[in-house]
This record gives structure tokens, sequence and C-alpha cells, in this order.
């Protein structure tokens, strides 16, 4: 699946729906709770997240993958962990900037 | 899709306190659901708000996203005259407006807002989910025309969207946290604060109308921690403030400012008046959804507890450009300017537009003419000039009139002050001042001249000196400079 800045996509097996904001320097999986993720709107999830996928995904947080540079918001909280080609999202840390408005 | 998290995030918070309605963000995006329900059966391609800041401007910003058309707010202060062609720019325009304005009706729709408001809430309905295409249009903005006829702005989804990632922390706000907002709907500051402000989770307090009496009650009777003004509204505050030692407004902790020149008197007044909070000037432009620079309270206060010249001098600075964001200063033949020399202000960034309808300024790499001009500092700190447009060439230099307007400004009995630049046979053209005495003021033209002298090169001291009870400005504060060469011009 290619993923475009603003793609929005949802997990396979939790609540979790996820929009890229910065996208992969190379084509990766993008997985859920153990799934691939789907397109946003595919149907709904089904199943559980894996053993030991199951950290949970925390609304409003960015999670990036440090290799490919991607980067990505959490709309929708669920229990499922990201991964990029089987390596945990970190969370990015929020970086303090005055309110502008 | 914001609104839809801020629906998750802070379920039982405040989103929005005004003069008649306080709502929750259910509530909020409930209405806004609804609204898009209105906009799909009247089959209207464009919602049009011509009014205040009032509850149905949310609702029409986040009903026409999820109907998947444009929100095109209008300036409520033009006439019928000048709103009909805007009207009539959107076929199938369904218009929100306030009510004792004059608005042309839209062909799809035309509701006055408070009864638009009213008619929503049915408790039947079901709920609306439609599927926000990132590259839609989310809102047509006009430019304010300061130097030509205004034109529509369009801005993206992502593109704001791109603005509130780089800018705002998701439920960044403390559960007590309020801004203040006293931008207009039409003005995108007015969006982006309204955007920012439901990003972070912070009660937005919408003013009826701005008075220095009425922003003060408020900030006090809501506790505001943040408000954001322009120049002009701040003026006034200071004003009215008079020889008081402290605003009395221990709660603010926020203050920032933009859409104009802030005057440095007036800033260095309220830095005074204020100071517990902490001031931030943003500067951005409708095209750029809105910020692209921006400099901090700390900057603020370093720069005016400063004895360095370059360190104060920041005080007008715009400050450095936001994560994300980057700036080129560039000769008109597009060579690229080292740190130190004035030239156009470039800009590139996901939250930068430019784009209108029909063209794209962008060139092939990306960059934006703002048509400012400017520079920057060693430190990457962003000084503007103001418009390139408004550059004057006198016997060839290239004058920026907002360096003898500052210094103008600066006359303890002058409260506003424009130069402009008038054909002149020998000069190519020749500099105009036109200056608004303060209340009590009595000073000359003599003066006033021998003022600019001592602090500018005679090269910069106006030819003329003229005097007006008051210049043309926007609402937001920016000088109409073609109104006052119109006004200078037999």
């Amino acid at each position: 699946m290619e993923i475009r800045a603003g793609a929005k996509l949802r997990s396979a097996v939790c609540s979790t729906e996820i929009v890229v904001v910065r996208p992969p320097n190379a084509s990766v999986q993008l997985s859920c709770g153990g799934a691939p993720m789907l397109a946003a709107g595919d149907g709904g999830p089904g199943g559980a997240p894996a053993p030991g996928k199951d950290g949970g995904t925390l609304l409003g947080k960015r999670y990036t993958d440090e290799q490919t540079g991607l980067e990505v918001l959490c709309s929708k909280a669920g229990p499922g962990s990201l991964e990029c080609d089987d390596r945990p999202l970190e969370i990015k840390g929020a970086k303090p900037l005055p309110a502008s408005d | 899709m914001v609104l839809d998290m801020a629906v998750s995030g802070f379920e039982d918070r405040v989103a929005l306190t005004t003069p008649t309605h306080e709502v929750d963000y259910p509530r909020l995006a409930a209405l806004a659901a609804e609204a898009a329900v209105r906009f799909r059966e009247a089959k209207a391609t464009a919602a049009v708000y011509v009014g205040t800041n009032h509850l149905a401007y949310p609702v029409c910003l986040f009903g026409a996203a999820a109907a998947g058309i444009p929100l095109v707010p209008l300036n409520y202060r033009l006439g019928a005259q000048q709103l009909s062609p805007l009207v009539s720019a959107h076929p199938g325009a369904f218009v929100v407006h306030e009510a004792e304005l004059d608005v042309p009706e839209g062909d799809a729709g035309y509701v006055e807002r408070s009864a638009f408001i009213d008619g929503l809430g049915d408790p039947a309905f079901g709920g609306f989910d439609a599927p926000e295409d990132a590259d839609g249009i989310a809102v047509l903005l006009y430019t304010s025309g300061t130097s030509a006829a205004p034109k529509a702005a369009i801005l993206r989804h992502r593109h704001l969207l791109a603005y509130l990632f780089g800018t705002v922390e998701f439920g960044g706000a403390g559960e007590d946290e309020a801004a203040l907002v006293t931008v207009p709907p039409y003005h995108v500051a007015g969006l982006a604060n309204l955007l920012s402000n439901i990003y972070a989770g912070r009660r937005i307090v919408y003013l009826d109308a701005f008075t220095p009496e009425a922003w003060l009650d408020a900030v006090r009777r809501e506790r505001a921690t943040q408000a954001m003004v322009v120049p002009t509204m701040l003026a006034r505050i200071v004003e009215h403030l008079g020889d008081a030692t402290d605003a009395g407004t221990p709660t603010l902790r926020s203050l920032s400012y933009g859409g104009s020149r802030m005057p440095l008197p007036v800033l260095e007044r309220a830095l005074e008046l204020f100071p517990e909070a902490g001031f931030v000037n943003a500067y951005g432009l409708t095209e750029t959804s809105s910020t692209i620079a921006l400099l901090g309270p700390d900057d603020h206060r370093s720069a005016f507890a400063s004895d360095d010249p370059a360190v104060r001098a920041r005080l007008s600075s715009a400050g450095r450009p936001l994560p994300g964001v980057e700036i080129e200063i560039r000769e008109e033949d597009g060579t690229v300017l080292p740190p130190g020399s004035p030239g156009l202000v470039f800009l590139r960034g996901e939250q930068v537009s430019g784009e209108y309808e029909g063209a794209s300024l962008l060139d092939p790499e990306g960059w934006f003419p703002t048509r400012d001009r400017g520079w920057l500092d060693a430190d990457g700190y962003l000084f503007i000039e103001g418009r390139a447009d408004d550059t004057i060439i006198r016997g060839g230099e290239n004058i920026a009139p907002a360096e003898i307007e500052d210094v103008l400004l600066s006359h303890p009995e002058v409260s506003d002050a424009v130069v402009v630049g008038l054909p002149d046979e020998e000069w190519g053209q020749r500099l105009v001042a036109v200056v608004v005495r303060a209340p009590d003021g009595a000073v000359d033209a003599e003066e006033l001249t021998r003022w600019i002298r001592e602090r500018l090169r005679s090269s910069k001291t106006p030819e003329e000196i003229r005097f007006r009870s008051e210049l043309p400005r926007t609402d937001t504060g920016k000088l109409l400079r073609r109104r006052v060469l119109e006004d200078l011009t037999p």
C-alpha cells in the first residue's frame, strides 16, 4: 500500500486510526497489533492485537520510524501497537512552542 | 478529523464560550455534523459565513469540511455592494450571516446565524460521517488586498493540518486554559486560532465587539490565559490603561500579536503593563496558513532587557521560522542573499499554499514569493520591512517606509504615521509623510523634519509632511496605502 502524506489508515484488529504526517523514504509494511494496516473506511476491525503487539496507541501522539523518516499521528486510540517492518514506532517527544494564536 | 479527535480527547471540556452560547466538544461536533447535512441537502458548493465571531462560525467551518465543501468567510464590514460580487463568485453558496448585516442571498441557502444554530440540534439526528480528502479545499480566504483587489487564497486540508501538526501539541492545553479571541473570522489568524485552540483542547472565548474595556473585562471575568490581538487593539488597550502600572490581568500568561506592524512604543509599554505575560509576535500570511515565524516570550524579555543594540532590535523582528518552514531572502533577479542583506522574502513548507483560484504562485522548487521585503540577522531572526510594492525609490535609493514611520511614531505627539512616495520629476519619487497627531499633540512639520533628520540619513527625511485626523486602515490594522495615495493625488 502506498503511504503518502495525509493518508488515513486503520488497524485491522483494534480501534486505532492514524494519519500519515510524513511518508517513509522507502516502501514499508505498516502494522498495528501485529496485522497489516488497512485504508480507513475499509470495514471495521476484527480480532484482537497479537500478544506482545498490544502496547496500545495514544490519541494525538505522533509516532516515528527513525530509519525511514515515517511519521504518523494517532487520530483514534486503540490497544494495538504500531510497527513499521516489525520495528516498533517510537512516540515523538513534544516540542515546546509558544502558542502563537 | 480535528474536531473528532477533540471530542474523544477532551469529552468533558468546554470548547467555546460566547456572549450567547457555551458548548462542549461533543455538542460542537454534533452541530457541525448536522450543519453538514444541511449543506448537502441544499446541494451547496460553498458555505459562506458573513459575521463577527459566533458559535455559527466553527459550526460552519467543521460542517463545510464534513460536507466536503469549502468555507468562505467574508469581511462583515463590507457593504452589500462589495459583498455581492464575492457571493456571486461562488455559485451554489449557502450563506450564513449575522442579523444586522445587509448580505446578498446565496443560490443554495440563506439563513441568519442564530436561526441556523437554533434549527440544528434534532434529537433524532443519527450523525454524519464523511471521509475528508486531505487535498480538498478547506477554506477560501480573501487576502486583505491592501495593494490590489482582494484575491481568494486556497487553503487545503493538508495545509491547515501541516500547520497544526507543526505548531500545536494535541491536548497541550491545561484544563484551566482559555483563549480570548478578538481576531475576525475572515482573517487567517482567526481561522488558525480556532483550529489551534480546538486541537490543543483550550477553551475559546469570543468577545462581541472589541473595546479596551470589554477586552480587559473579559480577560478578568473568563480568567483568560491566552489572548491574541492585532497591533491597533493593543495600542488601544495600552492607551486605555493610561498611567496604570499594571493591567491587572494576573491570569494572562500569553499575549500574541500579529497581522500588521507593531509600533515599538506600544510594545514597550505593553511589556511593562503585562509583566507576567509571555509575548509572542506571529508573522504569517493568508497564503501560508497563518504563522510561519515567531518571536517568543523569552526573545521579547531578553531583547527588552538588553543593552546590546542587535539584541534589543529583535523586539521589532518577526522572530525565527517554525519547524518545517524555510526562509530565503532573494534579490529581484533571484540571487539568494546572505544574512544582513535586505531583499524579497521567499518561504517554503508544507503549510504554504501560495495558490489562488486558477493559479499557483509557487516556483518549481516550492518557494512562495511573499512580496514582503525583509532580511535575516546572523542568528536567523527575520525582520520584515514591508510590502515590496510599498518600497519607495528616491534618486535610485530603495527606501522602506517602515523605518521612517517607526521614527515618526516614536515622537510622543504622534499617534499614527505613514510615508508614501509621490511621483517627482527630479528624484523619480519624493517622500511624503502623513501624520496623525496625538490627542493633545501640537507638533508641526518643522519639528518632525528635525526629529527624523537627527535619527536617519537626510535622504530618508520626507520632503513634505501633512497632517490628517486619521489614516485609512483595515479592521485588523493594516494600513491602506492605496487610499493614502488616492487622498494625496489630486
